[in-house]
């Protein structure tokens, strides 16, 4: 608690952050309970955008829900693709080739880097420095371009389909060479992002030892994702509950013990060369033959049973349940989205803090309000 | 009669030069901003985009002045008035080149301090006035900032007073005279903190006009717009303006006292050139400062006064004197 709140005398007073607040980034409303600058409680407030995605899931086919699931958390769609596909796959068993695997990874790992750069961006606009966020956007179009030119959209993907992806590449050889290119200069960009921003004194003092999050609170509100990584826990779905090519290739988890924005900060960046090491390996690797499976059933009818996937997203593990009753729709579909339990813990860990700290802290977390409403 | 004819003519002249500059700055930084960022900016309006801030004026005037249902309106309605007006008032006593000061004041120095002070009383009269929870905390956040930085910024200028013995700004600027080595910056016999206190000053006349990475009043990511959420139109247009007049008067102020005025760095062709050239390199340096850093907090921006400006004002001013004393 602030010394404010502590003296005998204090007044406090509600604010209204949001739901149209250019720090949230999205329709969230936060219900500060102030005290001068100091939060005594910050309650969110979701729903403003809810769009009953898990209904949409329950009253229509499998197949009809398979352009949903990017519209949650559009800057990570193939991440929730690639969720709701493998779910669907591992519920009809069917079979996935090798090389619909090796795609797969490689558009996530670039949609995940595509999200940390525009994560990196708004969270330095939060912090009030506006020109890196247009550094970054310089990075992330060369990425959109690049999913364009393969799945013909740059923003809310359908690529995955059941069994495979919807299409091979056009010009392999372009493709590879695109994104080689591509790394090679993201590559010499990160040191200049290191010195003009991570060295940067001042955001230095906004970040490290704002906001502690610890292992403990992450475990009670479920956090995941870089918000858990930076608490000094090395959990990634990718390497915890390998699935789809991930086994096959060589990345490390970067952990950091200090549990504080900074230490979001640096898993996020570093991130972001693991997950263009990946590409890289996939790339090299990537091996011929059909990018569909052979045998799809028109119409998907999974066994009476209960169905869970989880996937690494860029903000956390994104995990779907269903519950299949043998019919041709789900009886039941659950998602979870990381960053509604990431928010979660803002109120706790936000208690005695300054504004304009708390504002950091939740820039840290990576919102993306249209995925916590679902 | 001749008398009357100078002082319209300086009227019109100032008002003239303090218009265009506050239309102008806003292009400036917005081109500026694009060069820092890789981007063009401003290139639809005019040539360059040179004719957008006569387009923003006009958008600006069209609008509606909306004041809100539970504002305070008379205080409303004034705050932006006064944070205009004392802002023109210093361009009265500063001496662009010899002889051009619309009025030669002995107590030059001072009048710019007591108007440029008043600026603070428009940003807490329009955050209160208006009944805006957020634009209230903007005000209080500036006022606690303009307390904090006006005094090193007060006690780097009294050195500057100690060491040339007067207020009057021409005066300033004479003994000045000659090429850089002369210049308040590097009088290295008056302190040899000289070039410490520069920095101080102009730290400071940065903070005070609330300007990035000091722009605690009116951070965006967490006040939205602050102390001025509530004005629409020209109300808005008049803080806007205010913010860079204060900046054109911070760094004419900063060129007057601490960087020769007129004079040349090279000894030769003194000039308003001269002048108007430093004024405007001191501005871009505050563009580019903008541009470059995040904002920091509240307890940051109070410790760096409290903490170091202050203590090393104070302790420049005593070393002033003692260099005075025994030199």
């Amino acid at each position: 608690m602030s010394r404010l709140a502590q003296s005998q005398y204090h007044e406090t007073f509600d604010i209204n952050l949001g739901p149209q607040h250019p720090a949230t980034h999205g329709v969230l409303r936060v219900k500060l309970t102030m005290d001068g600058e100091y939060i005594v409680k910050a309650e969110p407030v979701l729903g403003y955008i809810h769009r009953m995605h898990e209904k949409m899931g329950e009253n229509r086919t499998w197949a009809k829900f398979l352009p949903n699931p990017s519209r949650m958390d559009y800057l990570s769609a193939m991440s929730y693709n690639h969720g709701h596909v493998a779910l669907v796959e591992r519920a009809a068993g069917i079979e996935v080739p090798e090389r619909a695997e090796y795609l797969r990874v490689i558009m996530v790992e670039l949609n995940r880097v595509q999200s940390h750069l525009l994560w990196f961006g708004a969270f330095l606009l939060d912090l009030g420095g506006f020109t890196p966020l247009l550094y970054a956007f310089d990075d992330r179009e060369r990425i959109l371009d690049l999913l364009e030119s393969v799945t013909g959209s740059r923003l809310t993907y359908c690529y995955f389909r059941f069994g495979g992806v919807y299409n091979d590449l056009d010009d392999e050889e372009s493709f590879k060479t695109g994104t080689k290119e591509f790394i090679a200069r993201l590559r010499s960009r990160m040191p200049m992002y290191h010195n003009l921003v991570t060295k940067n004194i001042i955001l230095r003092k906004r970040l490290e030892g704002i906001g502690p999050v610890s292992a403990d609170m992450c475990r009670r509100y479920g956090a995941t994702g870089p918000v858990l990584r930076g608490s000094g826990v090395q959990f990634d779905i990718r390497k915890n509950e390998p699935y789809s090519a991930y086994p096959d290739f060589d990345f490390d988890i970067p952990v950091y013990e200090e549990g504080d924005s900074m230490a979001r900060y640096m898993v996020r960046m570093d991130e972001i060369e693991q997950s263009m090491r990946i590409i890289e390996q996939a790339l090299d690797k990537l091996p011929e033959g059909p990018v569909k499976a052979e045998k799809v059933p028109k119409m998907i009818k999974p066994p009476k049973n209960d169905y869970y996937f989880a996937v690494e997203a860029a903000r956390g593990t994104f995990s779907l349940r269903a519950v299949s009753d043998g019919t041709n729709t789900p009886y039941r579909l659950k998602i979870r989205s990381p960053t509604y339990s990431n928010l979660s813990l803002f109120e706790e860990a936000s208690k005695g803090m300054l504004l304009a700290d708390a504002l950091a802290f939740m820039g840290s977390l990576d919102l993306v309000i249209p995925e916590i409403d679902r | 009669m001749e008398e009357f004819l100078r002082i319209i003519t300086y009227i019109v002249c100032i008002s003239a030069f303090v218009g265009a500059n506050l239309a102008w700055l806003g292009w400036v930084e917005r081109k500026g901003a694009g060069r820092l960022q890789r981007r063009t900016a401003l290139k639809e309006v005019g040539p360059f985009g040179l004719l957008q801030p006569l387009a923003d004026g006009l958008k600006l005037m069209s609008k509606q002045l909306h004041v809100p249902r539970d504002a305070d309106r008379p205080l409303y309605m004034l705050a932006p008035v006064i944070a205009m007006v004392p802002m023109i008032m210093t361009f009265v006593v500063i001496p662009f080149n010899e002889g051009l000061v619309p009025r030669d004041f002995n107590m030059g120095l001072l009048v710019i301090f007591a108007f440029a002070a008043l600026s603070v009383l428009a940003l807490l009269l329009g955050g209160w006035a208006s009944r805006n929870k957020y634009a209230l905390i903007s005000a209080s956040r500036a006022v606690s900032q303009n307390i904090a930085y006006e005094i090193p910024m007060l006690l780097t200028a009294i050195t500057v007073v100690m060491a040339t013995g007067t207020m009057n700004l021409t005066e300033i600027v004479n003994q000045q005279a000659g090429t850089i080595i002369k210049w308040n910056f590097l009088r290295l016999d008056n302190s040899i903190l000289m070039p410490v206190s520069f920095l101080i000053f102009f730290v400071c006349s940065v903070a005070e006009t609330n300007r990035a990475p000091f722009d605690l009043g009116e951070a965006e990511s967490e006040l939205i717009a602050g102390f001025h959420t509530e004005y629409s139109g020209m109300g808005f247009g008049l803080f806007m303006m205010a913010e860079y007049g204060y900046i054109l008067i911070g760094c004419c102020f900063t060129t007057i006292l601490f960087l020769g005025g007129w004079h040349c760095p090279f000894g030769f062709y003194p000039g308003i050139h001269w002048f108007l050239i430093k004024t405007y390199f001191l501005i871009w340096v505050i563009v580019w400062i903008r541009w470059t850093f995040p904002r920091v907090t509240v307890w940051g921006l109070l410790n760096l006064s409290w903490m170091y400006l202050i203590p090393a004002a104070l302790f420049n001013l005593i070393l002033t004197g003692a260099f005075l004393k025994v030199f």
